[in-house]
């Protein structure tokens, strides 16, 4: 009830956390779509590539966030951003590429060789290859990516309240300094519901942009 | 017409160079349709690959319409030959009339010439444009999804098909359906075929020459009727098989063995019928004589066993 009291007591609050944990989860994914993409398409080429840079995604993935945190404080103090938004975003944006970049991967190779060799015998270049026929198969399985990025930022974004980037982890981490339940549970209860609602939106977007007349992924 | 002079692929592999295709030379006459016959890892594929630059030739020219290919970059050459390939690889993404299109989008045909053209080839090849043209791959048989890959490879009109066992992958029945309707096209549109089979049922029924391979090398370039009477060698003849006299009765028309006047009674074979009609008859009914009539059933001459032991002989 006290809970319940303070959400409905809290919501302009609530709602501008809420804004910021979007916009640092956002701005993390989209750079990271821009990025673990072509990436992604890059080391289908070169099977060391491809060996070196999911390895160096599943290192980044093993770092708990509040090292990474750690580590990003003393580097970005240099440019007087130590705390706070650009911390954030960047780790975001780091955890967010190993799901992106291997699901890129993994659709493309795991494309049908017959596809690949009636594009090229029918004369497509290697651009309209990749436009036509292979980004538009793949998507269902990068939207996948997107998805399981996204989720785990939301996440990673709840930590980053530690070091001062607002967001709804900033009702978890009062909620525990001052060991207040109402808090505490404020917190966990929006994240969920972000996590929730924002998985159910993209797999909404994976649905909508698999090809027609594909099973879908 | 092709023309490959001394063409010749050499594979680095992990025990050396292995050289899948040694010193192939043979041309394909304008409008004929030729088949490039052997058992599988005999270098077929890669001949035919070489063609349209899918594989980079060690060694050797291909020619296509006096043209060196060499001189073409190899995207704009693709997009002057018909491929059809046996998984017949249409993009699951696009639909029936998107994947007959795709040659002409990438020569920027307009859509309603693209359109109008998918919905041509389709009638020709009897499947009806208003049913198919809006379905996806997922949505066919295997033989339908056949033909649209034929359809797709004949769509900008190229004057070169290529074909790697494009029936290969159709049910027995649908496949003679399939041949039938290709062949019925290819009188029209008499397109430069190249062919890659395994079947020598296949071959003899097609082409209008055959080429064996082995391990890589030509071993004879030939029409049916002559690889069939006279196997080069031991590895010929071994792969038309020993049945290979009733093979040709298939490519032998009434018409060149029916003489004039004779009998006019008894069972009757039509001028544009093949020799294994006349084999049947001659067995069926004990007669060493057949008549031959016309489309109205008049009788034009008669077909007599010496005829058809002599025109077997000849070769």
């Amino acid at each position: 009830m006290e809970t319940i009291a303070f959400i409905l007591h809290n919501l302009p609050a609530i709602g501008e956390r809420t804004l910021e944990h979007i916009s640092i989860v956002s701005v993390a994914v989209g750079i990271a779509i821009v990025t673990g993409v072509p990436i992604g398409i890059a080391i289908t080429h070169s099977q060391r590539a491809a060996d070196t840079v999911l390895y160096l995604g599943s290192i980044v993935m093993t770092i708990p966030s509040i090292a990474l945190f750690g580590v990003l404080i003393p580097l970005l103090s240099k440019i007087h951003q130590g705390i706070g938004y650009l911390p954030a975003v960047i780790a975001a944006m780091l955890y967010a590429q190993l799901p992106i970049v291997r699901n890129t991967y993994t659709a493309i190779r795991n494309l049908d060789p017959a596809l690949r060799s009636a594009a090229i015998g029918m004369g497509m270049s290697p651009t309209q290859r990749l436009w036509r026929v292979e980004i538009p198969i793949a998507m269902p399985v990068i939207i996948a990516g997107v998805r399981i990025a996204v989720v785990i930022n939301i996440g990673v974004t709840a930590i980053a309240a530690y070091i001062g980037a607002g967001g709804l982890g900033t009702f978890i981490s009062r909620g525990i300094s001052q060991t207040d339940v109402r808090q505490l549970l404020t917190g966990a209860l929006t994240l969920a519901l972000l996590a929730i609602a924002a998985d159910y939106a993209l797999l909404w977007l994976q649905l909508r942009l698999a090809p027609k007349g594909m099973a879908r992924a | 017409m092709i023309r490959l002079d001394a063409l010749t692929k050499v594979f680095a592999t992990g025990h050396g160079d292995v050289a899948s295709v040694s010193g192939v030379t043979l041309e394909v006459p304008a409008g004929a349709m030729c088949v490039l016959l052997g058992p599988s890892g005999c270098g077929k594929t890669t001949t035919l690959r070489m063609i349209n630059r899918l594989v980079t030739p060690t060694s050797g020219k291909v020619h296509i319409g006096g043209r060196d290919t060499d001189t073409v970059d190899p995207v704009e050459l693709r997009r002057t030959i018909g491929y059809v390939i046996q998984q017949i690889g249409l993009f699951p993404n696009m639909t029936v009339a998107q994947n007959i299109g795709v040659v002409p989008k990438l020569l920027n045909w307009d859509a309603a010439r693209t359109r109008k053209r998918a919905e041509e080839l389709l009638s020709m090849l009897a499947m009806e444009p208003a049913e198919f043209m809006d379905r996806y791959p997922g949505e066919l048989s295997g033989g339908q999804a056949q033909r649209v890959g034929v359809a797709r490879a004949l769509a900008a009109d190229p004057p070169v098909l290529l074909m790697d066992e494009p029936f290969g992958a159709v049910d027995p029945v649908n496949r003679e359906v399939i041949q039938d309707e290709f062949l019925r096209m290819q009188k029209s549109l008499r397109k430069t075929v190249l062919f890659v089979s395994h079947d020598i049922d296949e071959a003899v029924k097609m082409a209008d020459c055959i080429a064996i391979f082995r391990a890589g090398r030509l071993e004879q370039f030939a029409p049916p009727d002559e690889l069939l009477a006279k196997p080069a060698n031991e590895f010929v003849a071994s792969f038309v098989g020993r049945d290979r006299t009733l093979k040709r009765l298939r490519r032998i028309a009434v018409s060149e063995v029916v003489r004039p006047g004779g009998a006019n009674s008894g069972p009757t074979v039509r001028a544009s019928d093949d020799l294994r009609r006349v084999a049947t008859l001659f067995l069926e009914h004990g007669v060493d004589t057949l008549t031959c009539v016309d489309e109205q059933g008049t009788p034009v001459g008669t077909v007599t066993r010496d005829a058809v032991a002599a025109r077997l002989g000849e070769r």
